[in-house]
Order: structure tokens, then C-alpha cells, then sequence
């Protein structure tokens, strides 16, 4: 990308429409969007390969029982460092690239409102996942309690602990600033005829996510604090020895944990809803309904977290409240599906990749909500909790739902970023490959948890040989196939197939959105005048 | 950038991080409300701590309610510590008393303190406790064993939907933190 934007550049140098600096400084002290959105979605895709490189390892020990490649320490902490990469170093700042990249082009605006707080936000990531990833190297190994770092295991980590808990803290800041930066974006900058209600559903998810990112990293980060004063300055919030509860952990954990799901699928809906309607040339349907919905489930998010707790001994009360409450999440998330086929409906289809990997999100995304819903019924849950059963269900809701959306929107806006076209037969390769091994990956696991196989466990009862060995196969084929997607990523950098590419990249694509109304690639700076007339889903 | 669009942003931001170091302490404040929440409500089987003192109640001889005790002694400290009954059958009013056991297998002094806990929740706040040895921390000399009677209620208002009542301890090694030492 870099050498495209430089090329650009050269005509354009006045005083104060500079370009990039000159070098790899450049990439250290820029403050421009695109730099940082690059930035982000370079450092995101690095982390998706070290968080699948430990998944593997988890797949390994898991192809056959008995404990074969590592100790069960280790394999603990792979699981939870697996889970904590994932999704604080790979999904979350995906989005957060993206936004930068694309939510000043969709809205007319020529940068993000706050360009320095973008740099620093960053560079606070890139700290926060190095901490993080610094403890796999200490005394006593990296944390092994799951993500959810719930007391008193968590308090047994060795030194690795207050390490964690400051990274956690880092990675809070970082994302609180970025979501200030979008909402300010967002309220400040938009060309004046982008009103709200005409903004690409990918700007309201984000906003949307942005507020949600605000309410609960900060609990988040008191939750840990807790943590590290309990185990070092005496206090007693979770140790029932001076009349804490650990229980109550829980509690604080998921009124953060339920609507941080949310963080990593808000924007998954605001991209399937952004590409769809491209590729059936048609206006999304029920984008207001598609608005709503999206506030629906951020509020509904807030007063459901104890269904990750039915097992803890709520009165019925509770566990009906919960039961109830989670049920109506379905309501606004089935309202998005059905937008999302009637908007196919009778389209003028084409199937590149971007629309594949979208189908198929559309698809196993309403799979992983239907478990969803399952385990939303208290007393069945007891059956389901703490089984891979719920690893099914929650990897259906991320991995062929995030993570395939975030593929398809590489490949959606790679033409566009770049100026390149992408490789298509490769693409769909990679589309095909991922779609089949996801679900040899992750199907038999509902079998594996409805017969009682319990999860974050190195070893099993024999009965459950074939499906695990079945499920690290499809682990394997999936997680070799993603080296495709980085050989196009490449590829399309360093000049893609040649073929030219137009404004608009896909057919009639600037009827969607401002993006395609730029050049591609965009110059280093765009609409440094807001534009008058914008594009919207109601055509 | 225009200076109206600045002091909007400084208006905005500050705005939102307001938010966010309320939302900091509202992570804090879910300490106490979850404390009176639980109070109110019994929530999390949380039992009297101190004694109540023994007041006569209604024997109610047509009802039984199971009655069982689960004792457990934190990060395997070194101690043993069981109960003379995994289980007794009550009538509601009346008064029993059964025996714990616990001994320091170290030849150090130790001091220790039983957490009680009940469940179900909601069913605590109708068990009282006269006597027991979670109220104080217990001192124990080097290899001493002790036998320590807990006496109890099952309020007779306790709702008919409970049948059994589980009370269990939780030993936990205080003799770092303690005063006693
Ligand atoms: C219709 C929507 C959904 C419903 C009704 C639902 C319901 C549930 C329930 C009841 C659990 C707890 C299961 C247990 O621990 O026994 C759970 C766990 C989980 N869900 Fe969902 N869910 C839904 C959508 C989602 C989405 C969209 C995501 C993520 C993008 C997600 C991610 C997770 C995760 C990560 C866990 C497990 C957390 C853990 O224990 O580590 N869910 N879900
Ligand atoms: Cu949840």
C-alpha cells in the first residue's frame, strides 16, 4: 500500500496538505486514518495467525486422548491466551481498522477527529498484547484460567499475574480511546448532508459498539483491579476467608464479558449489511428496522449476563429473569437475518468472494444463534455449561460470523485500499476451503459437549476419540488454509492480478456508499471539502 | 479543522470520559450492591456470622427437612476437619447440635476460620445458628484436635418448597493475616 500512496503524494505537497513522511517513521508518528487503519488491520491479521497457531496446539493435544505433546499447565494456557489474543489482539482491533479506514470515507469526513489520540491508541495496543504476551516467557507460565479470569484459580497464576492485569488495563485505555475517537468522528465530522439516518449501517454499528466499548472496558478494568488488590494489598473482594464472595466476580466478569460479545458482532452485522446489498444490486432491506435492532441488542446486552452463570445457584427467580431476558435477544438478531435474505431476495446476485463469505456468515451465524438460544434455557443449560457445547456455540458466532466477515471485507475494500485487484480464483479457494473445514472443525464439537465432554480439559474419556480427531482435522485444513488469505493480502499490495480497477470496484457500488466515490486507491487525504450529495441504502 | 468542530471534540471527550471513570467506579460500586442485594434477598446463602440468641419457636413435627453438612478445608491447608453426621433429618423449631472435628497436623501453631455457607440461598435466611465455631477465628496449638458443637434452627416459616438444606464450611489457613498469632 505504501508505495501506491506515496506515488500519489508527490503531486500533491503543499504546506498543509502533506504527505506520509518518508521512511518507517512514518508508520511510528502518523496520525493519518488510512495509515492507522492499515496499521491496525496488519497487526490484527499478525495476531489471528498467533492466536491460531496456539488453537493448534490445542487441536493437537486434542487429536487423540491422553497428554501427548503438552503439559496440562501449558494447555490451559493456551487455551485462555488463545481466547484473550484472539480477541483483544486479532477481532476487536480488525474493527477498529476498518473504522478507521472507512468510517471518515463513508461519512464525508477528511480524517478521524482526534489524529494523535488514533496514534497513541494504537501504540497502546501494541503494548497491551506485548505484556500480554511477555507472560507466556515467566515463572510459573502465563495465565491459565480461561479468559474469564475467574478467583480464586486466576490467583494461582505465578508472577505472570500482575503482568496480565496491566495489560488487560492497557488494552482497556487503548480500546476506550479509540471508541471516543469514532464517536466523536461520527458526531462531529460527517459531511453536514449526511444526516443520521442516511449513514451506512457500518458507521451505526460502530457507534453503537463504541458506546458499549465505553460502559464496560472500564468494569472491566475494576474487575482486575480487584484481582491484583486481593491478591497483593489484602483486600478481600473475592476470597470468602474475609467475608468476599468470588461469586461476585462473576457477576462484574459477564455484566462486561455478554456486551463485549456484542463489541465483536455489532460490527460484523454493520459489514454483512454493507456488502450484501452491493452484490444484489439492491438497497438493504428494512434499514431503519436494521437501526433499531442494532440499539435492541446493545441495550438488551447490558441485563442478561447471568445466563453464563445459571449454574451457580440463583434462586428461580433469577435464573427465569435470565432465561427470559436472554430469549428476547433473539427478537432484534432475527430481525437482521430475515433483513438480510429479504434483501437477496429477488437481487440480481453475483457470488465473488466477499458475497461468499458473507452467505455463509448469514448462514452460520443463525446456526450458532440457534444454540445460542438452546443453552438460553436454564434448565437444559446445566446440561450444556462448561461443555464443548458451548465452545460450538460460541466459535459459530465468531469464527464463521466475525472472522468470515472480516475476510470478506478484506476482500471487499482490498480494491479499493490498494488499487489492486485481488486474486478471484484463489479468493474463492479460500473461501471453499474455509467453509467446509470450519464446520468439520467445529460441528462435531456439539456432539462432543451434548455427550459430556468437558471444556479447557487436555485429556478425555475415549468415547470421545472420533469427533475430536474429526474436529482437529478440520482445525488443521482451516487454520492452513488462512495462509491463503495472507498470500492475497500480499499479493494484492504488491500489484494484485493487474486488472484495472475502477472507482467503484464492484458494479454500481457507488449507489451504497461514498467510499466508491474516491479514487482507487484514495489519495493520502480525502474530502477535505465534504461532499454535497451522499449516497444512501434508501435509493 | 475548523475551531467549531475543535471545541465540539473537547466538548464530546470530555464528556466521554466522564463516562468512562464513572463507569470505573460503578464496576466498584456493584461491591456494596451486590452486598445489600444479597443481604435482602439471601441471595448467595450467606448465614449469620453471629450468634442470634435462642428464642423458643413452634415445633412442627408433621414436617421433616433434610438437613446435610459438607466441610472442606481451603488450598489443602494442613488440617483434617470433618462432621460426626453427613446428614440429620429436623423438624422445623426445634434445636439441635452436632459435632465438628478438625486437627493441625502441623507442629506449628495455626489459626484458622470457617466460612459458612447455605443452599439454597434463598432457604438461609430461615437457619440460625446459636452456637458455632465460624463466628471467631479458632486457634489451634501444634497438633491439637478440637471438637466444636454447631447448634442451629430451621425457622419453622421456612416455605414448604424446601426439603433439603445443605450447610457447609470452608476452613481457610489465616494464620499469616491474623492478629491472634
Ligand atoms: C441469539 C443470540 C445468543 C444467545 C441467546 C446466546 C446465549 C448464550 C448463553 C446462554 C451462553 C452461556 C452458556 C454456558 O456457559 O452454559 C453463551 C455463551 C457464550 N456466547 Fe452466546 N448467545 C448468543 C449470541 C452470541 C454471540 C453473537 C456471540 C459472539 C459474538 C456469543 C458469544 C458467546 C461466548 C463467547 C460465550 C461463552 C463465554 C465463555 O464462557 O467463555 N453468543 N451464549
Ligand atoms: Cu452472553
Amino acid at each position: 500500500m505504501s508505495a501506491v500512496v506515496t506515488e500519489h503524494d508527490d503531486h500533491h505537497e503543499h504546506d498543509h496538505d502533506h504527505g506520509p513522511s518518508k521512511g518507517l517513521l512514518r508508520w511510528l508518528i502518523t496520525t493519518n486514518h488510512k495509515d492507522i487503519g492499515t496499521l491496525y488491520l496488519l497487526f490484527a491479521l499478525a495476531m489471528f495467525f498467533v492466536g491460531g497457531a496456539m488453537a493448534l496446539v490445542i487441536r493437537a493435544e486434542l487429536f487423540e486422548p491422553g497428554l501427548q505433546f503438552v503439559q496440562p499447565q501449558f494447555f490451559n494456557s493456551m487455551t485462555t491466551m488463545h481466547a484473550l489474543v484472539m480477541v483483544f489482539g486479532a477481532v476487536m482491533p480488525a474493527f477498529v481498522g476498518l473504522a478507521n479506514w472507512m468510517i471518515p470515507m463513508m461519512i464525508g469526513a477528511p480524517d478521524m477527529a482526534l489524529p494523535r489520540m488514533n496514534n497513541m491508541s494504537f501504540w497502546l495496543l501494541v503494548a497491551g498484547v506485548l505484556m500480554l504476551a511477555s507472560t507466556l516467557f515467566m515463572e510459573g507460565g502465563a495465565p491459565a484460567s480461561g479468559w474469564t479470569l475467574y478467583p480464586p484459580l486466576v490467583l494461582q497464576t505465578g508472577a505472570a499475574l500482575p503482568f496480565a492485569i496491566f495489560s488487560v488495563h492497557l488494552l482497556g485505555i487503548s480500546s476506550i480511546m479509540g471508541a471516543i475517537n469514532i464517536i466523536a468522528t461520527i458526531f462531529n465530522m460527517r459531511a453536514p448532508a449526511m444526516t443520521l439516518m442516511k449513514m451506512p449501517l457500518f458507521v451505526w454499528t460502530w457507534l453503537i459498539t463504541a458506546f458499549l466499548l465505553i460502559a464496560i472496558m472500564p468494569v472491566f478494568a475494576g474487575a482486575v483491579t480487584m484481582l491484583l488488590t486481593d491478591r497483593f494489598f489484602g483486600t478481600s473482594f473475592f476470597d470468602a476467608a474475609g467475608g468476599g464472595d468470588p461469586v461476585l466476580y462473576q457477576h462484574i466478569f459477564w455484566f462486561f464479558g455478554h456486551p463485549e460479545v456484542y463489541v465483536m458482532i455489532l460490527p460484523t452485522f454493520g459489514v454483512a449489511s454493507t456488502i450484501i446489498p452491493v452484490f444484489a444490486r439492491k438497497p438493504l432491506f428494512g434499514y431503519s428496522s436494521m437501526v433499531y435492532a442494532t440499539a435492541a441488542i446493545a441495550f438488551l446486552s447490558f441485563i442478561v449476563w447471568a445466563h453464563h452463570m445459571f449454574t451457580v445457584g440463583m434462586p428461580i427467580a433469577g435464573e427465569l429473569y435470565f432465561m427470559y431476558a436472554t430469549m428476547l435477544i433473539a427478537i432484534p438478531t432475527g430481525v437482521k437475518v430475515f433483513n438480510w435474505t429479504a434483501t437477496m431476495w429477488k437481487g440480481s446476485m453475483t457470488f465473488e468472494t466477499p458475497m461468499l463469505f458473507s452467505i455463509a456468515f448469514v448462514v452460520l451465524f443463525t446456526m450458532g444463534g440457534f444454540t445460542g438460544l438452546m443453552m438460553s434455557v436454564a434448565p437444559s443449560d446445566f446440561q450444556y455449561h462448561d461443555t464443548y457445547f458451548i465452545v460450538a456455540h460460541f466459535h459459530y458466532t465468531l469464527v464463521p460470523a466475525s472472522i468470515f466477515i472480516l475476510m470478506a471485507a478484506g476482500y471487499f475494500w482490498l480494491p479499493k485500499w490498494t488499487g489492486h485487484m485481488y486474486d478471484e480464483k484463489i479468493g474463492k479457494l479460500h473461501f471453499w476451503l474455509s467453509a467446509i473445514s470450519v464446520n468439520i472443525l467445529f460441528f462435531p464439537q456439539h456432539f462432543l459437549g451434548l455427550a459430556g465432554m468437558p471444556r479447557r480439559i487436555p485429556d478425555y474419556a475415549v468415547q470421545f476419540a472420533d469427533w475430536n480427531m474429526v474436529s482437529s482435522i478440520g482445525a488443521f485444513i482451516f487454520g492452513f488454509s488462512q495462509l491463503l488469505f495472507l498470500w492475497i493480502v500480499v499479493k494484492t499490495i504488491k500489484g494484485g492480478t493487474g486488472e484495472v480497477v475502477t472507482d467503484e470496484v464492484w458494479e454500481d457500488a457507488s449507489k451504497h456508499g461514498l467510499e466508491w466515490t474516491l479514487p482507487s486507491p484514495p489519495p493520502y487525504h480525502t474530502f477535505t471539502t465534504p461532499p454535497e450529495i451522499v449516497p444512501t441504502e434508501h435509493f | 479543522m475548523s475551531d467549531g468542530v475543535d471545541s465540539k471534540n473537547r466538548k464530546l471527550v470530555t464528556k466521554l470520559v466522564l463516562i468512562a471513570i464513572a463507569m470505573f467506579g460503578f464496576g466498584y460500586a456493584l461491591v456494596p450492591i451486590y452486598d445489600v442485594f444479597c443481604d435482602i434477598t439471601g441471595l448467595n446463602g450467606k448465614t449469620n456470622t453471629d450468634a442470634v440468641l435462642e428464642t423458643q419457636y413452634q415445633v412442627d413435627k408433621t414436617r421433616e427437612i433434610k438437613v446435610e453438612f459438607v466441610t472442606s478445608v481451603n488450598k489443602s491447608a494442613p488440617m483434617t476437619f470433618r462432621a460426626e453426621n453427613n446428614k440429620i433429618v429436623v423438624h422445623p423449631g426445634q434445636f439441635y447440635t452436632v459435632n465438628f472435628y478438625a486437627e493441625n497436623l502441623t507442629d506449628k501453631k495455626m489459626v484458622a476460620q470457617a466460612i459458612p455457607s447455605v443452599s439454597p440461598g434463598l432457604a438461609s435466611e430461615y437457619f440460625k445458628k446459636t452456637e458455632c465455631f465460624c463466628f471467631t477465628e479458632q486457634v489451634f496449638e501444634p497438633g491439637e484436635s478440637k471438637t466444636m458443637p454447631v447448634r442451629f434452627v430451621v425457622e419453622p416459616n421456612l416455605p414448604e418448597q424446601y426439603k433439603t438444606i445443605t450447610l457447609s464450611y470452608t476452613f481457610f489457613d489465616n494464620t499469616d493475616k491474623s492478629v491472634k498469632n
